[in-house]
């Protein structure tokens, strides 16, 4: 299908109002208590391997440019302080949510997508179940509660991995690159380090789900209401990032 | 027929893009008696069904349950109405992330019913279509013609007036095929359910169309029509390019003299 401006206005709207039901519904009864527990633990539990590996190297490469650059202006000490912030601020919520999105994101649409090709989600509500309440208010709930958990995780495991650079590879004693670190974080970069994946959350869960239900084209159609997913909801994650970043530093003064 | 009438279209429009699917189409279903919609795949049968069921708008036209006019209905509302009908989907759709116990009672758990009240009747509701003891299974574990049954007793457990079965036997060999078709035959004579049965295996719907259950104390009996006894409560509604063009029971069927119908008997 073409994207012509007309039809991404439309995909716009159309989003927009599975938000807005979304969001109504949250609030409406029944709550599947139950779906947004197992939905928790699929996201949140099943990510937290792929998002302390991510940490891990990202805060571990982190410390090795940032030094290197550092040691030119004879300012190794501050490799610490520098790591923390853009880990905190940037990297560890832009790159947990983009894991996410390729993990949790591309999952909810290709099992939304097949169970509307396979014709479940019509027996569902010729059962009386709406899907939204039924399917997306557990899958975006759980995803906007676990991204900014997963991101501090992503955070902290981060500072390990430059930790473990700067000690075993620098050989910065670990006082100093640690106090540097908690120094260097105020309380913007910490309310900014979560609203990120919070918004970051909402759009993944919900890009997700959209895909998934406008699935046409069968098995073949969910292939590609995946791929869209993903690719979708990590460029909006870039740009979004971007709108907020604005927006806290603006705040930050 | 005479009675009260359960389900009626009127003049019903469907169009998918530039896809006119059903052009006009209007019949009356009465209570306890059972149609039999043919037409060759892509026809709009299971378009039919979905527009009964509220799964789908018309673009035109009214459909009554039970009375009230559902077209135009919100999908808040549309929740009473489905409540009343019950549907066998294409390819059985079970929820294939549940177990049959799960499945079967889902709609009971939708209600907020009691667990010790709902596993007597998934119990029961199996027992029915003769798979007690696939309870524990997944739907990957199970065979078309159970995943058929196990989609019937997901429909039935709500006890429906009306139920839609579409293209319940497709796919399945010539025994589960006779299987379900004596189900659906039970639940027509001997409990009495409205039904809307669309296939595009002619067999099936002829079988429909001439056997008749009775009760004989604990064990369900089939029988042939003969010439005695006519089976007067299913007919045959036959769709092409959007329109019914055939109304009325087998006999009349058979006996027609339009070169389409032949073709389509043939
Ligand atoms: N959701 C839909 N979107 C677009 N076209 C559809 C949709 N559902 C059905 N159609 C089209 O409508 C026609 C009738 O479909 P259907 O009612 O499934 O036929 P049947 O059940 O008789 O085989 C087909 O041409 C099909 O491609
Ligand atoms: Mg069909």
């Amino acid at each position: 299908m073409p994207l012509t401006p007309k039809a991404a206005i439309k995909e716009v709207q159309d989003i927009s109002s599975l938000a807005a039901r979304t969001f109504i519904s949250a609030f409406k009864r029944p709550l599947y208590l139950k779906d947004i527990l197992i939905q928790m633990d699929l996201i949140g539990v099943g990510s937290l391997a792929v998002i302390v590996l991510t940490g891990f190297f990202t805060g571990a490469v982190l410390t090795l440019q940032t030094s290197k650059t550092l040691s030119t202006f004879g300012a190794i000490g501050f490799t610490g302080q520098l790591v923390a912030v853009s880990l905190v601020r940037e990297l560890g919520p832009v790159l947990a949510s983009l894991m996410v999105a390729g993990r949790v994101g591309s999952g909810i649409a290709s099992e939304l997508g097949s169970m509307l090709v396979t014709e479940q989600i019509n027996a569902m509500r010729a059962l009386g179940t709406d899907p939204i309440k039924k399917l997306v208010v557990p899958r975006v709930l759980a995803t906007t509660t676990m991204l900014p958990i997963l991101t501090v995780v992503a955070d902290a495991v981060g500072v390990m991995g430059g930790l473990f650079i700067a000690v075993f590879v620098l050989h910065i004693s670990s006082n100093l690159y640690l106090n540097s670190a908690w120094d260097a974080l105020d309380y913007m970069d910490v309310v900014g380090g979560l609203l990120k994946p919070l918004v970051f959350g909402a759009t993944v869960s919900l890009v997700g789900c959209y895909c998934g239900l406008r699935t046409h084209g069968g098995t073949q159609g969910v292939g590609r209401s995946t791929t869209q997913a993903v690719v979708a909801s990590s460029i909006l994650i870039l740009v979004f990032n971007l709108i907020l970043t604005r927006i806290i530093l603006a705040y930050s003064q | 027929m005479n009675g009260e009438c359960v389900l009626e279209m009127k003049n019903v429009v469907k169009q998918y893009g530039d896809n006119l699917v059903l052009d006009g189409v209007s019949f009356k279903l009465f209570r306890g008696e059972t149609k039999i919609i043919i037409g060759a795949s892509g026809s709009g049968k299971s378009t039919i069904l979905k527009l009964i069921m509220g799964l789908d708008r018309p673009d035109e036209g009214e459909i009554l349950v039970e009375g009230q006019e559902i077209a135009r209905l919100r999908e808040s509302d549309l929740v009473a109405v489905r409540s009343k009908i019950g549907m066998v989907f294409q390819e059985s759709a079970l929820f294939d992330s549940l177990t049959v116990r799960e499945n079967v009672a889902y709609q009971l758990y939708e209600d907020g019913i009691d667990d010790d009240k709902i596993e007597p009747k998934v119990r029961e509701t199996l027992g029915f279509v003769g798979l007690e003891d696939a309870i524990d299974k997944m739907p990957s574990e199970l065979s078309g013609g159970m995943k058929r049954r196990v989609a019937l007793a997901r429909a039935l457990i709500g006890r429906p007036d009306i139920m839609l079965y579409d293209e319940p036997t497709a796919g399945l060999d010539p025994i589960t095929s006779r299987k379900i078709n004596e189900l659906i035959i039970a639940l027509r004579d001997i409990q009495g359910v409205t039904g809307v049965f669309v296939t595009h295996r002619l067999r099936d719907a002829f079988t429909l169309a001439t056997e008749y259950a009775t009760n004989g104390g604990s064990a369900t009996t089939f029988h042939r029509e003969g010439p005695l006894l006519c089976i007067a409560n299913t007919r045959f509604l036959l769709l092409r390019d959007g329109k019914i063009i055939f109304e009325g029971p087998d006999e009349l069927l058979r006996r027609s003299d339009d070169p389409y119908i032949k073709r389509f008997l043939a």
